[in-house]
């Protein structure tokens, strides 16, 4: 196990960058997650710290050592595809020994350390199978047993959720985290999900264009967005921005609320036209528009439903709104943080 | 009510149980194959049964008689040396051409997948020995073997590596005759190869390939423990067609050696042709063919029942 840590990593396919300049550091045994839409080069950088890829400039270190011109097998790095890439043609064992025996481990060792994965993973029993004979969770969990199998100095997980059904991906998403907090080993997970970064993340690099463009804990990615481009793309429903004072305002639709729920704190207020409702059982989304801003742009507000009756919000009706101070978000010209400290 | 009026009005005027008749699977489908099964009929199993026919009998061009002779036929070529060192070469020069041939095609195609200028046109030139009339390249190979103005002598010599006086004499020499046969028919096969170990590398995905090299695993070991068995099951199939093809086949040595010298590169084809045909004798002629059958069968069904076990 070891810390990675990347400095100006450029990759250019063609001329046309698709990771622009990541400088980034994982401590050992920390779980990061690097979050964003698809295309934003994060895959890209997972494969350069594995070494499928070459970065066109830059330096990569594991343990503190350089590793720019190391292959992939000197790394000692494990990574987990998306499809999972299992050898189709491999029984579950050969699949997990596989990585061992490439390193000519001993077979008695190899014997052992085979135990041991699939022990930890509970796929024991699927040891003399093929990976056609599994499901889908079954052969997530024999990736990540292969994966981690030679103990390797940092594990990379390459959306490794994305082909499970959401219900099995909650309960993969526990155990992943499980996993790595029991075998310490330093984690960079790549994923578009926000669900998933923020709930697995011990820190998230939000990353866009081949460039972070925030790294932080999941709550200071939350509540703090350096920019508007994290703010809109972290939350579900994004954050509201509205255009401002030649600046932009943004507010979380959890903390748009009916004026008369705040009472506690300063606010400010707005004229908000109700246009639809959606009643989510949890929650209620309200979509709309403000008074005195562009009508064009959509407002949702996030509502607890117990608070509010069905005929509280009825299309088209004008009602007080407001937000607390300490709530809003104030965004320059470029959509930078404004007066951030 | 209205549904039971509704049925009875339909029941009035009944519709011929012919007027669908296309709309049916098995019918239609029957249509379409019946083309396909007449001409295999036809141009295969007439033959086929006709040469079964002549190979019990001591029918001859000389004397037609259709008188049957049972098994004798077969008795006497399987007693007759010639044919035995006929069978023997036969299946040297099947399993070496084929092997020879993979064996280019899995590095041919390797060469082929790494992306550098020109390759489009490489492409489609590996395809020319594959596609050039087998009279016309044996013609060119003949002159490349040729005792005299031979191409590779000629090179050798220039090269400094054999005197004019030891140059091999390449189709004069029963082993170097028979290595010109296998290396013209591995030559002709390995397009073919190439076309199916392209088509198989390209389908195993990407991500295995990757896992096996951030697995550890170099050149070699990715390409023997996980792309070679992975695409085994489609190069066992263009396998069985090379097996077939040159088992069967007589041109290459009707054209070149006539399979000589002292009948060193005779194979069951051209035998079967030189006997059968050329010498009159249909009944030993249908009978050194057929010879063929048992043996083709044998190893294409091995040879199915090893893909279907490998299926992955």
């Amino acid at each position: 196990m070891a810390a990675v840590s990347t400095r100006d990593i450029i990759k250019k396919f063609d001329e046309i960058p698709a990771v622009n300049g990541i400088s980034l550091t994982v401590p050992d045994g920390e779980f990061m997650v690097l979050l964003g839409p698809s295309g934003c080069g994060k895959t890209t950088f997972l494969r350069i710290i594995c070494g499928l890829e070459k970065q066109t400039s830059g330096d990569l270190m594991i343990g503190g050592a350089v590793v720019n011109d190391l292959p992939p097998r000197a790394r000692g790095v494990a990574m987990m595809f998306q499809s999972y890439g299992l050898y189709p043609h491999y029984t579950v064992r050969k699949n997990i020994s596989f990585p061992l025996r490439t390193q000519r481990v001993p077979g008695a060792e190899i014997e052992r350390k085979v135990a041991w994965a699939s022990q930890m993973f509970g796929i024991g029993h699927l040891l003399d199978r093929r990976p056609r004979q599994l499901s889908g969770g079954e052969r997530q969990r024999v990736a990540l047993a292969r994966a981690l199998v030679r103990e390797p100095t940092a594990l990379l997980l390459d959306e490794p959720l994305s082909n499970l059904d959401a219900k099995l991906r909650s309960s993969a998403r526990q155990e992943i985290k499980q996993f790595q907090q029991r075998v310490g080993v330093t984690t960079i997970y790549v994923t578009h999900d926000q669900v998933e970064a923020m709930g697995m993340g011990d820190r998230i690099a939000v990353i866009d264009h081949g460039q972070v463009r925030q790294m932080g804990t999941p709550s200071e990615i939350y509540d703090d967005p350096a920019d508007r481009f994290v703010a809109t793309f972290v939350g579900t429903p994004p954050m509201n921005i509205v255009a401002q004072n030649g600046g932009y305002l943004g507010f979380r639709p959890e903390n748009f609320l009916p004026k008369a729920m705040i009472k506690d704190a300063a606010c400010t207020e707005f004229k908000f036209r109700v246009d639809r409702s959606e009643y989510l059982g949890s929650e209620r989304i309200v979509y709309g528009v403000l008074e005195g801003f562009d009508p064009k742009q959509a407002i949702t507000a996030k509502l607890p439903p117990a608070h509010v009756a069905d005929e509280w919000i009825r299309p088209g009706e004008w009602h007080s709104f407001a937000v607390r101070d300490s709530a809003l978000r104030h965004f320059d010209q470029d959509g930078k943080r404004a007066g951030r400290h | 009510m209205a549904v039971i009026a509704e049925s009875a009005r339909l029941a009035v005027k009944p519709v011929s149980r012919f007027r669908f008749i296309l709309d049916r699977r098995d019918v239609l489908g029957s249509i379409f194959i019946a083309p396909a099964i007449l001409y295999v009929l036809l141009l295969v199993g007439v033959p086929f049964l006709l040469a079964v026919y002549y190979s019990v009998s001591a029918y001859t061009l000389y004397d037609p008689t259709w008188r049957f002779v049972g098994l004798a036929n077969f008795e006497q070529i399987i007693q007759n040396p010639v044919f035995l060192e006929t069978l023997g070469n036969t299946f040297l020069f099947t399993f070496g051409s084929n092997l020879l041939g993979l064996i280019m095609g899995k590095f041919g195609a390797l060469l082929l997948l790494r992306p550098f200028p020109g390759r489009k046109i490489v492409r489609a030139l590996i395809i020319l020995p594959w596609a050039v009339p087998i009279a016309l390249a044996t013609i060119a190979w003949e002159w490349m073997f040729d005792s005299l103005y031979s191409v590779i002598n000629w090179t050798l010599i220039a090269l400094g590596i054999v005197t004019r006086d030891d140059a091999p004499n390449w189709l004069g020499s029963p082993h170097l005759a028979m290595l010109c046969i296998i290396i013209i028919n591995a030559w002709r096969f390995f397009p073919f190869a190439i076309v199916i170990f392209l088509a198989g590398i390209t389908a195993v995905p990407q991500d295995v390939i990757d896992a096996a090299t951030v697995d550890g695993a170099g050149f070699w070991r990715r390409n023997y423990q996980i792309i070679l068995p992975m695409i085994l099951p489609i190069v066992a199939i263009g396998l069985i067609f090379g097996i077939v093809f040159t088992f069967t086949d007589l041109s290459i040595v009707f054209l070149l050696t006539n399979g000589g010298p002292s009948g060193a590169t005779s194979v069951l084809g051209f035998e079967g042709f030189q006997v059968g045909i050329a010498s009159g004798d249909v009944a030993h002629g249908a009978a050194i063919s057929l010879f063929m059958l048992p043996v083709l069968l044998i190893v294409v069904i091995g040879m199915l029942r090893f893909i279907r076990r490998r299926e992955i």
